[in-house]
């Protein structure tokens, strides 16, 4: 590989020729701040707080898309470097709502951080923030007042998800971003998978909080309060609260959710045992009976919306399974209801999901199959779970550890790997083989599914029939997926889609981090905990055993139909 | 959809295209005297109009430097809103991402840096911007001359009264008719409809056909004695008010005749001798006393002058060469512009037939010697200049005029060396072909070219790369003299010398007619105070009201010229003048400024100066 050496701050540094100068000084230990960069997906120049002084160069340059060339003398910190650097930041504050304390990004965010470095007190400039339009009630929320204009999520939602919501508007100073085509938000193909939320650096994207209502319900006597926690929460949950891994244990998080009020703290990994069961069945179904094949997961609402939007004759393709986070609502306002003699009504069953687009599922008029009232009735991120912890003062790297509540918290590894990409898949077929042999494979057998690949594929060998997989993460490479199986490029029996890159485990809802893509760690401390389950198959759940046994009878069964799946034409993308 | 289209010009693009162009001869027009400071943060308005709106510097800080510019023009900013603004501006041009952005805010730092008393006059409180002139031809003729005035003389035909008002401030008008360079129509306030009008055109129309008019009658004599040394525009000029004045004046010029480069730098076929001839004549009838073939310094010095005289003006132009430097410039066949010029003034003309004829420049001096040398007879007539034919200094209807009658502009190419046979006369000129390169000081530079040298066949090599002053003697006198120039203020008063004044070329280097002719106002004001009078000259002639309704969006009367096959034999006169025809519709799209706007609250002119 040819290499260049130039100097930075005085210090020699050698990178591969072509590397922008932003990532030369990183990897030299020298990190120059950035607003608006993102390695491959925003290298535009746009916020100019990267900029640096070249020697024998009059005006600055930003490092973030100015390519090291051999024997560049460059200065991160020079007296024009840091004038400049200091009053872009004055202007981007000036054209900022910039009350902090009442923003949702306060503590974890860009700009506030960068202001605070570079000492900036008070307004250098006059503050003229852009006016912020309503919401709408949508799940994704846009304040246009923090907006710095970084272009992130415009680059996002093209590049990674290719859905183009976002688009440059206006020109001159009332350039901003907005919704394609002059839609509302809430007319348009978003998936609400929340990858623009994730990676804007300030408060201008944001999920809606929801976390009143729950407190409303905790405060009613006469409220029976469920909670259900999806299998990426428990990797993430404590991120933002100063816990490390060892202390963010999956069964310190139980006793946090305790901690909060809830009657019941259940786990949603339950319900993604159920869901193998169920949506297993279906595709052995499919594959025995001729149906309509590749079966594709639904497990995932923003995939889900993106499939709809997009592609809406493949809408038979989707496994008619509800997503765990919908059958766990379903069996808890019936079987369970039933098992407590409680009237289902009385239930408000709450979940804590990586996700954004959850809080669009729970509100699908269709879900609603037990007693009449929603399935779940409410979703919130792991943000707002976490922020909820904060809010009532928990000390949470004090707490004894907890177990999940029973029965609804009994799971296996299958379910915890449904958290990351791959995982469904995985846990699908673990619990296929046994559905055609009867007998259990390694548990292990299908791990080839795992990694942060965009798009899988595997042909595994089922009792002498090769069943084809493939998985994808992130919507762009669903899209390329999709068109290779339109095209006949490529043929498959069973796709997994997970629309955020690296699956739940980097889900829209999940902790922010700028810069950083969590997604892989996080992933990887599921199938740890995968690893060190009792139990690893789905099929082996006792309680979704016992579920069968005293409710359901059997996969797929007249009841299992009515409680644990849905018609996916039932309801329209705008 | 197909994936590539035709492009299709949106309708606003369309409608804009058309405003920038209004917009841009609005800019041209350009107000004299408008605060600069305000006039600084619409450009920055425009600049920010313009952004894209990616980055930082040119989406936001823009906008805020044309809000701190506004608080300045508003009275609400302190230093420190100064230092701020020069910061953003600084920032804005360093770290913007492309030229929209860090011209803009070069906009700011030029202002700041060259007119910060501007800025610093509103933290006061204080405008200093304020039209100089409430008409603005008016104020862009040096001598001021009353425009819209004679303009609404010629639409009513009143020729004579057009003469003599014109004569108030200038009394070469069949002169300036011919030759001027019209600064005038530079900023005419009828570019914001169409274009400029044909000032000098009409100027014309009234020469033409105003007939004899005499000069207005002396005041009483004073006593005084004045010299003028020079009879060019700058020192009958002079001459001419202070005789009316009713001082006594003596013009001493050097050469044969009198009208300076008038006659020695002006080819008769854009100002016959006799037009000349004719002004030169009123001029001396206001009671000037002239001798020519005295030269100061050799045949009388300035110190009898000035014994002699009660006042001094200098006016000696700019008459010596500027060498080349170059090897074989001394060779038969090397002559310079002014010897040229000078000779074909006196009506000694050099036969060029069938000769190769090369002229080195590109201002009008360099036009004036390639269009002659074509009128001589010439066999081929090159002018030859270093920079690009855009980038020269002579008027574009020179160039494109030499052009039509066959001469060649060989641009990009400088002199390296002149070739001479055995016997010393030239055979040709070696030149070093130029690439044009990085702009200094407002003009784009040349640079040699990676190419080899180029002969060109020549018999005549013209040298016409500016004139010099012949200061020398002044200058021993004790004049003050900066690079051959004599000093003196905008009131031409030469600094610790009691009694000596001087203007036109000879303090500004070679300049226009027009601007040697103002001197020799100022120098008559000056002289007539420094003398103890206050002698006004003014005129009584009724100025017509203007029309009550312009000439709607109208195209622009431009004077012809008598056809390139014709003119280029001869020297006779090229220029053709207006119709009446065309004169009234001229006229008629003068928005008379006299009348309008802030004309129309400072009463439009001046009477007497």
């Amino acid at each position: 590989m040819e290499m260049v050496t130039l100097t930075i701050d005085g210090r020699r540094v050698t990178a591969p020729a072509g590397t922008t100068i932003v990532e030369a000084a990183r990897e030299a230990g020298i990190p120059i701040p950035t607003l608006c960069y993102m390695k491959e997906l925003n290298e535009i120049g746009a916020c100019r707080v990267c900029v640096v002084e070249i020697e024998g160069v009059d005006r600055l340059a930003a490092a973030c898309n100015t390519v090291a060339e051999e024997g560049m003398v460059i200065y991160t910190n020079s007296p024009k470097v840091r004038k400049a650097r200091k009053i872009n930041v004055e202007l981007l504050l000036s054209a900022h709502d910039a009350r902090c304390p009442t923003c949702v990004r306060s503590g974890n965010c860009s700009l506030q951080t960068l202001a605070n470095d570079l000492n900036i007190i008070g307004d250098t400039y006059e503050p003229t923030p852009e006016k912020a339009a309503p919401s709408g009630g949508f799940p994704l929320i846009r304040d246009a007042s923090k907006c710095i204009k970084c272009m992130r999520c415009v680059q996002v939602c093209d590049k990674v998800q290719s859905l183009s919501v976002w688009e440059v508007k206006n020109t001159g100073g009332r350039t901003t971003v907005g919704v394609k085509n002059g839609k509302k938000l809430w007319e348009t193909d978003c998936s609400l998978c929340g990858q623009c939320i994730t990676h804007c650096p300030v408060g201008a994207l944001r999920v809606r909080d929801d976390t009143d209502k729950i407190y409303e319900k905790l405060a009613d006597p006469d409220v029976i309060t469920v909670l259900q926690i999806a299998p990426a929460v428990r990797a993430a949950w404590a991120e933002s609260l100063g816990l490390t891994k060892e202390e963010a244990t999956e069964k310190r998080m139980v006793a946090a959710a305790k901690a909060l009020g809830f009657n019941y703290v259940f786990d949603t990994d339950f319900a993604a045992d159920l869901t193998i069961m169920e949506e297993g069945s279906e595709f052995l179904h499919r594959l025995q009976t001729g149906g309509t094949l590749p079966l594709m997961t639904s497990c995932c609402p923003g995939w889900v919306r993106f499939l709809k939007s997009q592609y809406p004759a493949l809408t038979p393709h989707l496994s008619t399974a509800k997503s765990p986070q919908q059958m766990f609502g379903a069996v808890t306002k019936s079987w369970f209801a039933e098992k407590i003699g409680a009237d289902p009504h009385k239930i408000f069953c709450v979940s804590v999901m990586p996700c954004t687009a959850k809080k669009h599922e729970v509100a699908i008029p269709v879900m609603n199959d037990a007693c009449g009232d929603p399935d779940v009735d409410l979703s919130i991120t792991t943000r707002e779970f976490a922020r909820m912890l904060r809010a009532d003062h928990v000390d949470v790297k004090g707490l004894p550890e907890a177990e999940f509540d029973r029965p609804l918290g009994e799971a296996t590894g299958a379910g915890v790997i449904f958290g990351a990409t791959g995982g469904v898949m995985e846990a699908a077929l673990r619990s296929a083989y046994y559905l055609v042999t009867g007998k259990n494979p390694d548990a292990d057998a299908f791990k080839d599914v795992r990694g942060l690949d965009g798009w899988k594929e595997m042909t595994y060998d089922v009792a002498g029939t090769p069943v084809r997989v493939a998985v994808a993460s992130g919507l762009g490479n669903a899209r390329k997926l999709i068109e290779a199986v339109l095209s006949g490029e490529a043929h498959y029996d069973f796709i997994e889609v997970m629309a955020c890159p690296g699956g739940c485990a980097g889900g829209g809802g999940q902790p922010i981090h700028d810069g950083a893509e969590c997604a892989g760690e996080r992933g990887q401390t599921l199938y740890e905990l995968d690893k060190n389950m009792p139990l690893r198959f789905s099929h082996e759940n006792p309680e979704v055993l016992k579920l069968y046994e005293e409710y359901l009878e059997k996969p797929l069964s007249h009841r299992a139909h009515e409680l644990l799946h849905t018609d996916h034409d039932a309801w329209k993308m705008p | 959809m197909s994936r590539f289209t035709i492009p299709q010009e949106a309708k606003a693009q369309g409608i804009i295209d058309g405003l920038y162009g209004d917009l841009s001869r609005r800019l041209q027009s350009k107000p004299i005297g408008i605060c600069p400071v305000d006039v600084a943060r619409s450009f920055v308005e425009v600049c920010h109009s313009q952004s894209c709106g990616k980055c930082t510097p040119c989406r936001i800080g823009l906008g805020k430097l044309s809000d701190l510019l506004e608080r300045v023009l508003d009275g609400d900013a302190d230093e420190t809103t100064l230092t701020l603004i020069e910061q953003t501006a600084d920032v804005i041009y360093l770290s913007a991402d492309c030229a929209i952005g860090y011209e803009a805010a070069n906009i700011v730092r030029r202002a700041l840096g060259s007119f910060r008393d501007e800025f610093e006059a509103h933290l006061r409180g204080e405008c200093l911007g304020r039209f100089g002139h409430p008409v603005p031809c008016v104020s862009l003729c040096p001598a001021n001359v009353d425009i819209p005035g004679y303009i609404g003389l010629v639409r009513d035909r009143r020729y004579a009264d057009a003469i003599r008002l014109i004569r108030r401030d200038n009394p070469f008008p069949a002169v300036c008719a011919l030759i001027c360079e019209h600064p005038c129509e530079s900023h005419c306030r009828r570019r914001l409809i169409d274009d400029a009008v044909n000032i000098r055109g009409l100027k014309r129309m009234a020469v033409d056909n105003a007939g004899q008019v005499p000069v207005p009658a002396r005041a009483e004599a004073t006593g005084k004695k004045v010299a003028v040394v020079g009879g060019g525009p700058a020192g009958l000029t002079a001459a001419y008010y202070l005789a009316l004045m009713g001082h006594g004046v003596t013009v001493y010029e050097k050469l044969d005749k009198l009208g300076g480069m008038l006659r020695y730098g002006i080819p008769s076929y854009r100002l016959p001798r006799e037009t000349l001839d004719e002004e030169i004549n009123t001029i001396l009838s206001a009671g000037v006393e002239v001798k020519t073939g005295v030269a100061i310094g050799k045949d009388v010095t300035l110190q009898e002058l000035r014994d002699t005289h009660d006042a001094v003006y200098i006016a000696i132009g700019a008459h010596t060469d500027n060498k080349l430097g170059i090897e074989g410039e001394n060779g038969k066949g090397v002559i310079s512009a002014v010897e040229l010029l000078r000779g074909i003034g006196d009506g000694a003309m050099p036969d060029f037939t069938g000769k190769n004829v090369i002229i080195i420049g590109g201002g009008n001096v360099a036009m004036d010697c390639t269009r002659s040398s074509m009128r001589l007879g010439a066999k081929t007539v090159t002018c030859v200049y270093r920079r690009r034919k855009a980038d020269m200094t002579a008027l574009p209807e020179e160039v494109e005029g030499a052009i039509a009658e066959g001469c060649e502009i060989m641009e990009l190419a400088a002199p390296h060396s002149i070739e001479l046979d055995a016997n010393g006369n030239v055979t040709g000129l070696i030149v070093k072909e130029q690439m044009i390169s990085n702009i200094s000081r407002g003009r784009p530079a040349p640079v040699n070219a990676d190419a080899p040298l180029k002969r060109l066949k020549a018999d005549i090599i013209i040298v016409a790369i500016g004139q010099a002053i012949e200061s020398t003697h002044f200058a021993e006198y004790g004049v003050e003299t900066r690079r051959d120039r004599i000093v003196a203020g905008a009131d031409t008063v030469v600094k610790n010398q009691d009694g000596l004044f001087s203007g036109g070329d000879c303090v500004t280097g070679p300049a226009t007619a027009i601007r040697a002719i103002a001197a020799g106002k100022a120098a008559a004001a000056s002289i007539d105070t420094y003398l103890g009078f206050h002698h006004e000259i003014g005129v009584d002639v009724e100025i017509p009201a203007p029309p009550v309704d312009p000439q709607p969006p109208c195209g622009r009367i431009d004077l012809s010229e008598r056809p390139a096959e014709e003119r280029r034999a001869d020297f006779r006169l090229m220029e053709l003048p207006m119709t009446e025809q065309q004169a009234a519709q001229e006229c008629a799209r003068c928005l008379r400024c006299d009348f309008a706007g802030y004309g129309a609250l400072k009463g439009g002119r001046t009477w007497k100066w």
